[in-house]
């Protein structure tokens, strides 16, 4: 038991330290621009891509920061030459956008690559068990994109706390109105939080690529819980965006560890009698058996409960 | 000038169109119904890549009765319902042969909707080829005259696998774990009750189904099974439902012995080999690259050499096409109607051995050679590695086809 919870929770905090990578940038450029970026999840593939690509030609370190610098790039180049020009048209057309876009990707994707997995591997140096536990391995690369992602955390935490940049975006979260009639280049400050936004997510898909599967569907099967995180987290929240990312790895992760199901909570007693008749569809269904829906139960909560998220600071 | 460009612009894309509809009707059309995006599509791609090279190797020959084969590809997003969508849509297309296999949830759907189809539209013929959904209602109490299935049903080879398994003397705890469909259930179900039956000392420590193509992350399923001390698992997954399931338990260290059905692509051999499972991961199917049989061997090569990526994964799908197309010619018409009386009780020396097996007409089950076999580093004499990892699949075991016969309890209508 006491294994199960131990590693339990070691890879809940991954999984949603990846998700945190991902969603910090989604939370950052949807709360600044009102653009809920739908082609995100694209961006953390194309990371994953880039990494098996660069690493298998310059090795994983390089990749490593290469890639999300190239997917940033291409990130910037998106907003500049087109979410900028669709800019006009409102929220509506700038939706199509992305939503087009992860289309585009994923043919490009399948084009180059195919539609089947490629062998994207742990490289060599991180390749051992970094610690044996009861009878299980904890792999070394995991710990390694554990490490990773508090770094980036606590970084990004400290550009937008302690720098310039950082304080406009700040201001532009809560105020993003009222920083462009000071006279800010809200434009550039859009490209670059864009472009740093992709960026994360592709440093993500890097990490992820060799501990999950690098195919041409990894973002689908990302993407729509990045936009429960950015919901349940709160808008122009990076606290909320890390408490919902740990929040849903946690739940995804311990409720398939659990088998208890209502007959087992209710079994036995006068109330389970009947509740057994009311309720034999779900009856003798397991946690486990729920578990990849829970995060979407979650979304639909916090939205009755409370509609501006954990830590949500406005509610548009 | 103006009006003439466009008038012989206009005639041209004319006599292109009326050109293109009269190659169109020479062509023989088959339409293949199974994911080519989504969760399903690495499996997918691999089956159509298969398809067109059989049906390129026949129109090298001179086609069906003097037709060239063409093969459609149509997504149905291993989904049911997108899945008649896309089958009416081939069929308002002309065709007549469906392919299909992945998902036996699609193909209860697919065999539904062209049975009814047929009923409603007499002389429509639209004949539905499974070479992959193997849940045994398809034979049983589901079966339909318009229906083959080329893979064995899933109680065949659980039935085959358990007479394996009995053998192992220090197996002592099993986890099921299957994905949460008909299919899935069908395959842990029969595990349980043959493993009760065969081995009543051995302890079932784990049953777990979770969600078809949609997991990441498997780890918290591994975290689950180590916990539970199981030393076996046995699993019907396919795709990258095993892959990724495999891959998790590599990283874990999870020191268990696998029974699986499909280990044999999309992934699954690469992650084997990178979990360091040599000789631990056993797959049952009818056939694998290592047999040694010279025709077999060189189809498979010509297929590796132009999907270099994608090994065969569909042996059966080589047995069935040989198959359909030998009954079209017999018959002498490519109209299901004509040649599906000619399917039935067809013999066939199967693709992977040379082996006999046969449909059986009862309930257009083809019963063929199993083979269980595990992965390992190549050895002398072994040709094929699978995916690039420089490991080929090996023989265990073999099952000849009248160990796999199962009674029936299909009720087949006959038109």
């Amino acid at each position: 038991m006491l294994e199960i919870i131990f590693v339990s929770t070691l890879n809940g905090v991954l999984y949603g330290m990846l998700l945190f990578l991902m969603a910090s940038g989604l939370t950052v450029i949807f709360s600044m621009m009102g653009v809920l970026n739908l082609a995100h999840a694209s961006f953390y593939m194309l990371g994953a891509f880039f990494g098996f690509e660069i690493s298998r030609r310059l090795g994983f370190w390089p990749a490593l920061v290469l890639a999300p610098v190239v997917v940033g790039l291409i990130g910037m180049a998106v907003e500049r030459y087109g979410l900028r020009r669709v800019h006009r048209h409102g929220h509506v057309a700038e939706l199509l956008f992305t939503f087009g876009l992860t289309f585009v990707i994923k043919e490009v994707v399948e084009m180059i690559w195919g539609k089947l997995p490629v062998d994207y591997r742990v490289p060599s140096g991180l390749d051992f068990a970094a610690f044996t536990l009861f009878s299980g391995n904890y792999p070394a690369f995991k710990l390694f994109g554990l490490l990773i992602s508090v770094g980036i955390f606590i970084g990004l935490l400290m550009a937008v706390r302690h720098t310039r940049v950082g304080l406009i975006v700040q201001a532009a979260l809560s105020h993003p109105g009222m920083v462009g009639m000071l006279g800010h280049n809200v434009d550039r400050i859009f490209m670059l939080v864009f472009g740093v936004g992709v960026g994360l997510a592709a440093v993500a898909g890097v990490i992820a690529g060799p501990i999950l599967v690098t195919q041409s569907n990894m973002a689908g099967l990302l993407g729509p819980i990045l936009f429960v995180v950015v919901v349940v987290g709160g808008l122009g929240s990076l606290g909320g965006a890390l408490a919902a990312s740990l929040l849903i790895g946690l739940v995804q992760t311990f409720a398939v560890a659990f088998n208890v199901s209502l007959a087992d909570l209710f079994g036995g007693t006068a109330a389970g009698a009947i509740l057994s008749v009311w309720l034999a569809d779900i009856w003798r269904v397991t946690v486990a058996q729920i578990a990849p829906i829970l995060p979407y139960l979650l979304l639909v909560m916090i939205l009755i409960f409370r509609p501006r998220g954990l830590m949500g600071t406005r509610d548009t | 000038m103006r009006t003439l460009i466009g008038s012989s612009a206009l005639t041209l894309a004319l006599l292109g169109a009326t050109a293109l509809s009269a190659l169109a009707q020479d062509t023989l059309k088959i339409g293949y119904v199974d994911p080519l995006s989504g969760g399903g599509a690495s499996i997918g791609q691999i089956g159509m890549n298969q398809l067109n090279f059989i049906a390129d190797e026949i129109n090298a020959k001179g086609g069906v009765n003097g037709r060239k084969v063409e093969i459609v590809g149509y997504d149905n997003q291993t989904n049911p319902q997108i899945s008649l969508v896309q089958v009416q849509k081939a069929i308002d297309e002309g065709i007549q042969v469906i392919v299909q296999g992945n998902g036996s949830s699609v193909a209860v759907a697919v065999s539904d909707f062209v049975t009814k189809y047929n009923d409603r539209n007499p002389g429509a013929n639209v004949v539905h080829l499974n070479y992959a959904a193997i849940d045994p209602v398809l034979t049983n109490e589901k079966c339909s005259y318009w229906h083959f299935t080329w893979d064995a049903s899933a109680d065949i080879k659980m039935e085959a696998l358990t007479n394996f398994i009995k053998e192992k003397e220090d197996l002592k705890k099993v986890y099921l774990i299957a994905q949460d469909y008909s299919f899935g259930h069908a395959v842990a179900g029969a595990a349980k009750r043959m493993l009760t039956e065969k081995r009543p000392d051995v302890e079932i420590v784990g049953e777990e189904y979770h969600p078809l193509v949609k997991i990441t992350d498997f780890s918290p399923y591994v975290a689950k099974i180590q916990a539970s001390g199981a030393d076996t698992i046995i699993t019907g997954n396919w795709g990258q439902d095993l892959a990724l399931l495999i891959k998790a338990a590599g990283q874990a260290g999870l020191d268990v012995d696998w029974y699986t059905f499909y280990a044999g692509g999309a992934g699954a051999p690469t992650a084997i080999k990178q979990a360091g499972l040599e000789n631990r991961v056993y797959q049952i199917n009818e056939g694998i690259n290592n047999q040694g049989y010279g025709p077999a061997e060189e189809r498979a090569g010509a297929l590796m050499q132009r999907f270099s990526d994608a090994p065969i994964y569909y042996p059966r799908m080589f047995n069935m096409m040989d198959m359909v197309f030998k009954a079209m010619v017999e018959a002498g018409s490519e109209d299901p109607g004509d040649f599906v009386p000619k399917l039935e009780g067809m013999k066939l020396d199967s693709f992977a051995a040379g082996d006999e097996g046969f449909m059986r007409a009862d309930d257009h089950q083809f019963f063929q050679p199993l083979y269980i076999s595990t992965l390992g580093a190549l050895e002398e004499g072994q040709k094929f590695d699978e995916e690039h990892t420089g490991w080929g699949w090996k023989m265990a075991a073999s099952v000849p086809t009248e160990s796999t016969l199962l009674p029936t309890k299909c009720d087949m209508k006959r038109p």
